[in-house]
């Protein structure tokens, strides 16, 4: 059920590489994708979601979400001090139970990632910064680079570009495309190593679950290392039937290609219950090669809470509350 | 036509009340409530301590809007329970009836009593804070002042037996504790769940916020202690732990409770001698409160 059809250019000879020669043969490889089924893909999502996990698997499942976490702070009123104790809490989530592991990593805006990059050095806790014009995404491409050439300047390890929206939707795919290749290059450091790139289609915006399985695969053409959801900027954000639909992409095309692209779902993901039908996703559609931080990872903040209160629970037995954990 | 058709009873689904909705169980089981003599009554939800836990998020929710209305919108609100309370006094009278194994005319007291109760502690939500707190004299230039502030979630056994516990009882224990802005997580009497969760039925409809009151029917062995170890609940009501022994007897779950220095009121010392009818006084009252003092210089 590969979604690369046979009328895919270069499809063939399982290349990919002369379908952004040009508008005409993007845009036809694009369109040539098979359309989404819908209510398949939900009925499938929610399926999923039924899943009934509990007690060790439950608590490994809880330990793997958190080491997935890309603990999140993007607010305009972010303070140093804020991104420090933020810090704080993804190097010892919960102070009280030191086998918590660590979160994945840490993302702020890229003004605060050398105040990050500080309060985790050393630990192996990674900085993940948002660039490229944040949330919005419009902004002029010499714009969009300087802001990811300063935040990997900075130390970021890893930077969360947003695609033009507004481009994509009126049809503009080779200008994303592009777009997505030069922050690619601006992600290079100058000892040859490159910081990974993650690419936000915001899928609330991108209206159609065609228009997701589309930008999927145009970002990975375009050497993105990890395709996300969503910025957590608007009113509808990471759901499991986008998600499911992106897990699919990322295993088909490894199954053409042979690279494996990372998946991060993000916003509205907030309760241990929301995590774990995330994971049993990946573990249904991609297996044990995505289940690890390095391939998948959540964007969240209050999520980890309710991570903790549950972890506490099962080495408890009682329930805990909001007072037993911190107040971000 | 030949014979009448017989009509078909509808027959009522008892439901639990959790967060101003009415979910059936978590567990989706159900159990059988019989009255006195065994027979049967009704099936009531079996409540687990998924449901306690969701009651408490649920309540904990509610704490914030029904603390910070003000007293006097408090007591309007619960004098709204005794009106809705009157009106559906025929078949809460039926319930107690059977649940408790009285006569039609003691039931129809016991039900007067238990809305005279809401309206009694309807005119206590203002008054409160002039019993519980005041000017404090202190040796200095300050005005020294103390105010009761509701202590948040508490967790209440409803009483289980003396008489009038049914639904008298109930009000007397549930009343008290949200007069004064506290939120609720009730376990049901475990043998007689119906009047509590027929009580559901009335705070929807009488202007009480969802959340405030919780209501559980269930093996009171399994919530009891859910709540008693619950670090999200404050204080706990005991007065339905009539277990001589095992995780729902009171020393046990005070035990429990102690862990998150929870206040807790105890049972009675013998709960079937009760009588629910007697003057409740203001200790329930006065229980779940924390005193805040506040010093304020004078001549500013």
């Amino acid at each position: 059920m590969s979604t690369l059809a046979a009328n895919a250019p270069g499809a063939a000879g399982g290349g990919l590489s002369d379908v952004a020669a040009s508008e005409a043969t993007l845009r036809r490889f694009l369109h040539g994708l098979p359309g989404v089924d819908q209510v398949g893909l939900e009925s499938r999502a929610a399926t999923l979601g039924t899943r009934s996990i509990k007690t060790t698997a439950k608590a490994f499942a809880i330990d793997l979400a958190i080491s997935m976490i890309d603990l999140t702070t993007l607010e305009g009123a972010d303070t140093v001090g804020k991104v420090r104790s933020l810090c704080a809490k993804g190097l010892s989530p919960d102070p009280s139970d030191r086998s918590t592991p660590r979160v994945a990593a840490i993302c702020v805006y890229p003004d605060m990632v050398a105040t990050a990059k500080e309060a985790l050095r050393g630990s192996g806790v990674q900085v993940a910064s948002v660039a490229t014009a944040f949330p919005s995404g419009r902004a002029g491409l010499p714009v969009k680079l300087a802001d990811t050439a300063e935040a990997v300047a900075a130390g970021a390890d890893e930077i969360d570009m947003v695609i033009d929206r507004g481009a994509f939707l009126s049809g503009r795919y080779l200008e994303v495309f592009e777009t997505i290749k030069a922050v690619k290059a601006a992600c290079e450091r100058p000892d040859g190593t490159s910081a990974h790139l993650k690419v936000i289609f915001e899928t609330g915006e991108l209206q159609t679950y065609d228009n997701v399985r589309r930008a999927s695969w145009l970002a990975m053409i375009a050497g993105a290392d990890f395709i996300k959801t969503s910025t957590g900027k608007v009113a509808v954000n990471a759901t499991p039937p986008v998600t499911l639909l992106m897990l699919e992409a990322v295993r088909d095309f490894r199954a053409a290609t042979g690279t494996q692209i990372g998946v991060k779902p993000a916003g509205g993901i907030r309760t241990t219950k929301d995590a774990m039908k995330y994971l049993v996703m990946v573990n249904e559609t991609l297996g044990d090669d995505w289940l690890s931080p390095h391939w998948f990872r959540f964007g969240a903040s209050s999520l980890l809470n309710d991570l903790l209160m549950q972890r506490q629970k099962l080495s408890t037995g009682r329930y805990s509350g909001p007072d037993y954990v911190t107040v971000d | 036509m030949s014979e009448p058709t017989v009509r078909l009873d509808v027959l009522k689904t008892y439901k639990l009340y959790v967060g101003g909705k009415f979910p059936r169980s978590e567990s989706g089981r159900v159990y059988e409530v019989v009255d006195t003599q065994g027979q049967w009554l009704a099936n009531a939800p079996l409540g687990t301590r998924k449901d306690a836990r969701d009651a408490v998020l649920a309540a904990r929710a509610a704490v914030k809007g029904w603390s910070g209305t003000t007293a006097y919108n408090r007591g309007q609100v619960l004098y709204r329970v005794a009106e809705m309370l009157q009106g559906r006094r025929e078949q809460f009278a039926a319930e107690v009836a059977v649940s408790e194994g009285v006569g039609a005319k003691k039931a129809a007291a016991l039900v007067d009593a238990a809305i005279d109760r809401w309206v009694w502690y309807a005119g206590w939500t203002d008054k409160v804070a002039q019993v519980a707190g005041g000017a404090n004299p202190v040796a200095g230039p300050f005005f020294n002042l103390s105010t009761p502030e509701p202590t948040g979630v508490v967790g209440v056994l409803a009483p289980q037996a003396g008489y009038g516990f049914s639904l008298l009882g109930l009000v007397s224990v549930i009343a008290p504790a949200i007069a004064t802005g506290n939120t609720v997580v009730v376990a049901a009497a475990e043998r007689a769940p119906l009047p509590a969760l027929s009580l559901g039925e009335v705070l929807a409809t009488s202007d009480v916020p969802g959340g405030v009151v919780n209501l559980l029917s269930g093996r009171t062995a399994d919530i009891a202690p859910t709540l008693a170890s619950h670090q999200d609940v404050n204080a706990l009501d005991l007065a339905g732990a009539i277990d001589p022994e095992g995780p729902g007897a009171a020393a046990a779950l005070e035990a429990a409770a102690a862990d998150t220095l929870k206040r807790v009121v105890r049972p009675a010392a013998d709960p079937s001698a009760q009588d629910w009818t007697a003057a409740p006084g203001t200790g329930r009252l006065l229980s779940f409160l924390e005193t805040k003092t506040v010093w304020h210089p004078m001549g500013i």
